[in-house]
């Protein structure tokens, strides 16, 4: 038994690696979630196909096998990858895929007759989808968005495999160190806690500010 | 001798097998106020959708204001328009839907401002002067910061109404723009159509199951019937001297079902 201010510290250097997985996962997750969930509602079918590719293979394989080939994988194919840069590539890839689909949900969701008004102002369709469709969609996706986060949160754990010193993994060391279980992931499960919770209110933050005077609309 | 603003020939529309409109044609002169009405399912919405390019066509030729709308020529061939006359043909022509369709997200003034500055670059201190004229014409220029949401049934189509003609278009068509409200409301936006009918020269086809409206409203009544016309005529002859046994019918049951003629 020793230092348990030192494991602190430790525990805490794993809580910023994670924290940082998380909001910039979360971060090329949204943009890919919108790419590909656009893409899927495209009328052009090779868009379509491409998206629905990316869609279906991010969901059909593990997140686990993913992170492997991004980190083991692709520097046989000349892209060698930072561990940090590894785990969020592959934490957005995934997480953008389940979201795509909640964008695309979302657009599809919005009524007929308002493509109808669109056409009738003559309106393009580009400017249908950026004044009319996508302003009315973007509310309903935010809070499944706010639980694609928290599980992206909720997998940055599996890092741990490229050797990146997120918060699971210092726990495992301060529990090897110290032989005591309880201690270190009672303080992590707090701290992932604490996360999520942050995570949920900024998401919950965003949605009163974007449907604010949008009430009545469905 | 003028030429019709509105060319409709031999016509053709399918639902699958099923034929809603069989080899309809007629024309439409310019600032003709037409009146079509008919028993439900006799494809009178399908014509005002096929004009405003929400549905195909199966077969035949429509020419707007001299060009046709669904085809366009292409190395001197005749082949089926594109988006980009669809979309330059559409700027001739507005609608009014029977459920409004307003954009709920904008405002009262940003649902009549949006299109003329994204589709006609209108200068938006210029849309909204505009906006305010055509919301005063509604009688509703108190109401430009309000959400649709906050309107009643009859303030929404007024706003319609003012959306479409907010864009200028030369012909305009109202699908049953009062069927939707409460029998109190639909007297304030037949009378701003009255009055539009009375101060422009736009052209207008109006779908309606009001007879007593058309019967005003219309210089000529078309009487449909399993997508052709059966008859038609001033609305004198369509509602009191009928010749064809099945608008007099029509007429009957309409009368019967408690509509004022
Ligand atoms: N998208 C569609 N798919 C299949 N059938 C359709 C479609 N739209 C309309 N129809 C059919 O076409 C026929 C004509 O419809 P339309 O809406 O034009 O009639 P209408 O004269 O406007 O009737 P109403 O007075 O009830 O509004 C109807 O039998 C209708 O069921
Ligand atoms: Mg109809």
């Amino acid at each position: 038994m020793g230092d348990w201010g030192g494991y602190l510290s430790l525990i805490l250097q794993g809580a910023l690696v994670t924290a940082k997985l998380t909001v910039m996962g979360c971060a090329l997750a949204l943009v890919v979630a919108f790419i590909a969930g656009l893409g899927r509602v495209s009328r052009f079918a090779a868009i379509r196909w491409l998206a629905t590719a990316y869609i279906e293979f991010f969901r059909g394989t593990s997140i686990f096998v993913q992170l492997f080939w991004v980190y083991f994988v692709l520097p046989f194919a000349g892209v060698t990858l930072e561990p940090l840069q590894a785990g969020i590539m592959a934490l957005g890839l995934n997480v953008g895929a389940y979201a795509a689909e909640v964008v695309r949900g979302a657009i599809l969701s919005v009524p007929r007759d308002q493509y109808e008004a669109c056409i009738a102002v003559n309106l393009t369709r580009f400017q249908r989808m950026r004044h009319v469709i996508f302003p009315q969609a973007l509310p309903l996706m935010l809070p499944t968005f706010g639980n694609n986060a928290i599980e992206l949160l909720k997998g940055t754990a599996v890092v741990s495999l490229i050797s990146l010193h997120d918060m699971t993994f210092q726990a495992q060391v301060v529990r090897a160190q110290t032989g005591s279980t309880l201690i270190p992931f009672a303080t992590i499960l707090v701290l992932y806690f604490l996360m999520a919770l942050a995570l949920s209110r900024a998401i919950r933050m965003i949605e009163t500010r974007i449907t604010r005077g949008l009430d009545g609309v469905r | 001798m003028t030429d019709p603003i509105i060319r409709i020939d031999n016509l053709v529309k399918s639902f699958g097998t099923f034929k809603v409109l069989d080899g309809l044609s007629f024309d439409v002169m310019p600032g003709e106020k037409l009146a079509l009405i008919g028993p439900s399912g006799s494809g009178k919405t399908t014509i005002l959708r096929i004009l405003m390019t929400l549905e195909s066509i199966s077969d035949g030729h429509i020419e707007i204001c001299g060009d046709q709308l669904y085809h366009m020529r292409r190395n001197g061939r005749e082949v089926p328009a594109d988006e980009a006359h669809l979309h330059k043909m559409r700027s001739h022509i507005g609608m009014v839907f029977q459920h409004f369709n307003l954009f709920p997200h904008k405002s009262v003034l940003e649902n009549i401002t949006l299109a003329p500055i994204l589709t006609k670059g209108t200068p938006r201190a210029k849309a909204e002067a505009r906006a305010m004229e055509l919301l005063e014409m509604v009688g509703l220029a108190d109401k430009a910061d309000a959400r649709p949401a906050q309107l009643s049934g009859g303030q929404k189509q007024r706003v319609a109404i003012a959306r479409a003609l907010a864009l200028q278009p030369r012909i305009m068509l109202f699908d049953e723009v009062t069927s939707a409200l409460d029998p109190e409301l639909v007297e304030e936006v037949l009378l701003v159509m009255k009055r539009l009918a009375a101060e422009t020269d736009m052209t207008m086809l109006l779908v309606t199951h009001e007879m007593g409206f058309a019967h005003e409203f219309a210089d000529r009544v078309l009487f449909f019937d399993k997508g052709r016309i059966v008859e038609q005529g001033p609305p004198e002859q369509i509602f009191s001297n009928p010749r064809e046994e099945r608008t007099q019918s029509f007429l009957r049951k309409i009368i019967a079902a408690g509509h004022r003629v």
